[in-house]
């Protein structure tokens, strides 16, 4: 399969600039800085290639909502990657730091803007490290700072190391981190690119994107558009976990079938073992059951699917697994990193870990199902920014597509505590005490 | 530190041992009610903590000159509280509240606005630790991979040993080498729950953690991609 990003990406001293300099390294910023501003735009526009940070909204048309004119402007790499699931940002910064540099000039470049960050996550450590070197590397080499190349382009880089806040992923919260405060979403509109970092128009992006930008250059935009399918161009970095044989970060076109990916790369499931369920694109995304295999790993076709591709990161879960496991492990994890700044989040998140609790306690009947798929209806579109669906939406597809396993779970619980059988509990009613706990609705 | 008073205590005079003024009398309205907010549940006998000032806050050189060059890469001074607190923990062990202090004096911001950040991030301590941070991914991919036994593991394993704070952590971002953990910025994994006495043994004898388990040492999954 064709390698763009994950070309030779274990040669050894790829981080450092000598090595990707005679790879080729900034030629495209080089040709880039020939160009005028609007024609390497164009070329991102043509190229279609859609934001590889969990949105999916084409990278182009962000550049091309920043406001012309002389204000300060700035960009900021989001390489935040907390999404459970995905490390494709962490292999490409560590391995191929100065393609993200190149790639975030570029944009800079293309959209006007003199100042740039990465957010990078307070836990990559080791990474940052790296980046900071490479930036160095580049600064001495005149690819950063004042007058890039001779030409009249400058551009400053700083990298920001967060300190472990999974909101701070999300664009706007990860705006006030870097302004110092803590990390809490804003209301959009205004977007970002009209009122953004410094109340400044500022053009969000995710390391995968920002690195794809060089070879785009490269290759010219309608060369990347024939690669994929017709709406999601280009290659991808899947992260594939779970109970997998050789998990790992594998680059594909996008629009293979979803089973490659698992049985041909990844390995397939452990032996003896079947496939119960799989997050198509982090823990966020609504759930796929072994049945849906075969859909294509593009956005459109997992949108389609009523899930989504999100930040490309497949979580298989093995059927040695209840599904109440997962569900409470990704309930407890939203309802921790909550900002609490909305009520629906900070309260359903927190609810739904209770309910979650009660059905594994047995004291929860089948109604609490319908409860707990109501709080999260309840989540979905109320909040500022989306932390509160990305636990509804795969909470509310386990119910609906595993109801039968978790009813049974639920009188197994029941069982296990001596809480009565569900058909006396429905009999006697709200009445009668000595049927054990009732559930109060 | 004035101990704390009750709501009723603080409508009391101070009694004449504390070195706290006597209160001011409680906000009126001309008809006679209160001024509502007058009671907030806060130390009324407090003034509210103001900026420290730096040439009565003593700061340690090096942590000063951190801060500062933080302060100077972003077009707002604000911007370098992350660092800035990170700086100070590294310092003092974890943000007790002289290290905000200090933060606070040499940035030119109030404690309570440093203290607000220093809660809000996971990495961020705001209470006594060990020195060395052990974060153990329990998220989903790890949990699927036995991440809670090596959790367990590894706090039966750090149980004598002050020195080594064990935490359970959100999503690492390292699902591939499941279940694994963070050993001070290491990343190491995939982990055993035998591991757990290594890691300890590695610690205290001050050598690079497990080594051969360490992600930096690790190709890319992608056979194509080599």
């Amino acid at each position: 399969m064709r390698k763009i990003l994950f070309d030779r990406i274990d040669e050894p001293g790829l981080n450092t600039l000598a090595v990707y300099e005679r790879r080729g390294g900034y030629g495209a910023l080089r040709k880039a800085l020939r160009m005028t501003r609007e024609e390497v735009l164009d070329e991102l526009l043509t190229s279609g290639i859609r934001g590889r940070g969990g949105a999916g909204f084409q990278m182009g048309k962000k550049v091309s909502f920043l406001p012309k004119g002389d204000m300060d402007k700035f960009l900021v790499c989001n390489a935040d990657e907390s999404e459970p699931g995905t490390f494709k940002d962490r292999e490409l910064m560590q391995k191929s730091p100065h393609m993200l540099v190149e790639g975030i000039v570029i944009a800079a470049y293309a959209g006007g803007i003199d100042h740039s960050f990465i957010y990078i996550r307070g836990e990559y450590d080791y990474q940052a490290d790296i980046l900071d070197a490479a930036i160095e590397e580049a600064r001495a080499a005149g690819y950063l700072g004042e007058r890039i190349l001779d030409s009249d382009f400058s551009l400053s880089l700083v990298l920001h190391r967060g300190a472990g806040a999974y909101i701070c992923g999300e664009e706007t919260g990860l705006l006030d981190s870097l302004e110092g405060k803590r990390g809490n979403p804003r209301l959009k509109p205004p977007f970002p690119a009209v009122e953004g970092l410094y109340d400044s128009p500022t053009l969000i992006n995710n390391v995968e994107t920002l690195s794809t930008v060089p070879h785009i250059i490269t290759m010219g935009g309608a060369e990347y558009a024939k690669i994929g399918t017709e709406t999601s161009t280009g290659t991808k970095l899947v992260s594939v976990s779970g109970d997998v044989k050789r998990p790992g970060n594998y680059e594909i076109e996008l629009g293979i079938p979803s089973r490659q990916i698992i049985y041909e790369l990844a390995g397939g499931p452990l032996d003896g073992r079947e496939i119960k369920l799989w997050f198509p694109g982090g823990s966020s995304a609504p759930v796929l059951t072994a049945d849906d295999l075969d859909i294509p790993y593009d956005f459109d076709s997992l949108a389609k699917a009523g899930t989504m591709l999100g930040s490309g990161a497949i979580i298989v879960v093995d059927d040695s697994h209840p599904v109440l496991e997962v569900a409470m492990k990704l309930a407890k994890f939203y309802a921790h990193e909550s900002c609490g700044k909305c009520v629906p989040c900070r309260e359903g998140t927190n609810w739904t870990v209770k309910m979650l609790e009660r059905i594994d306690s047995g004291e929860a009947t089948p109604m609490d199902l319908d409860i707990m798929a109501s709080v999260q209806e309840q989540i979905i579109g109320n909040c500022l920014c989306v932390l509160g669906d990305a636990m509804a939406m795969p909470i509310g597809s386990m119910i609906e597509k595993y109801r039968p396993e978790l009813e049974a779970h639920i009188e197994a619980a029941r069982e296990r505590a001596g809480s009565g059988a569900l058909e006396d509990v429905v009999a006697i009613g709200v009445a009668d005490a000595s049927a054990g706990p009732m559930p109060v609705h | 530190m004035s101990p704390r008073r009750s709501r009723e205590a603080a409508l009391e005079p101070a009694p004449s041992d504390w070195d706290t003024p006597a209160l001011p009398p409680v906000p009126r309205f001309g008809h006679g009610s209160r001024v509502p907010g007058w009671d907030d549940a806060v130390d009324l006998t407090k003034e509210p903590a103001v900026v420290p000032d730096l040439a009565t806050t003593p700061v340690p050189e090096g942590l000063r000159q951190e801060i500062e060059d933080a302060m100077a890469r972003y077009p707002d001074r604000r911007s370098a509280s992350i660092p800035a607190l990170h700086a100070a923990q590294e310092e003092h062990g974890w943000c007790s509240p002289q290290a905000i202090d200090q933060v606070a004096a040499v940035m030119g911001v109030t404690p309570a606005y440093l203290t607000s950040v220093a809660t809000f991030y996971d990495m961020l301590v705001t209470h006594p630790k060990g020195r060395n941070d052990v974060f153990v991914c329990t998220n989903i991919s790890c949990s699927l991979r036995g991440a809670d036994e090596l959790y367990e593991a590894m706090l039966d394993a750090a149980a004598e040993n002050p020195d080594v704070d064990v935490r359970s952590f959100e999503c690492l971002g390292a699902c591939d080498i499941a279940p694994m953990a963070s050993v001070n910025g290491e990343y190491v994994g995939p982990l055993e729950p035998a591991d757990a006495e290594r890691i300890v043994a590695d610690l205290r004898a001050g050598r690079p953690v497990l080594e051969e388990k360490q992600l930096r040492r690790r190709p890319s999954a992608d056979p194509e991609a080599r």
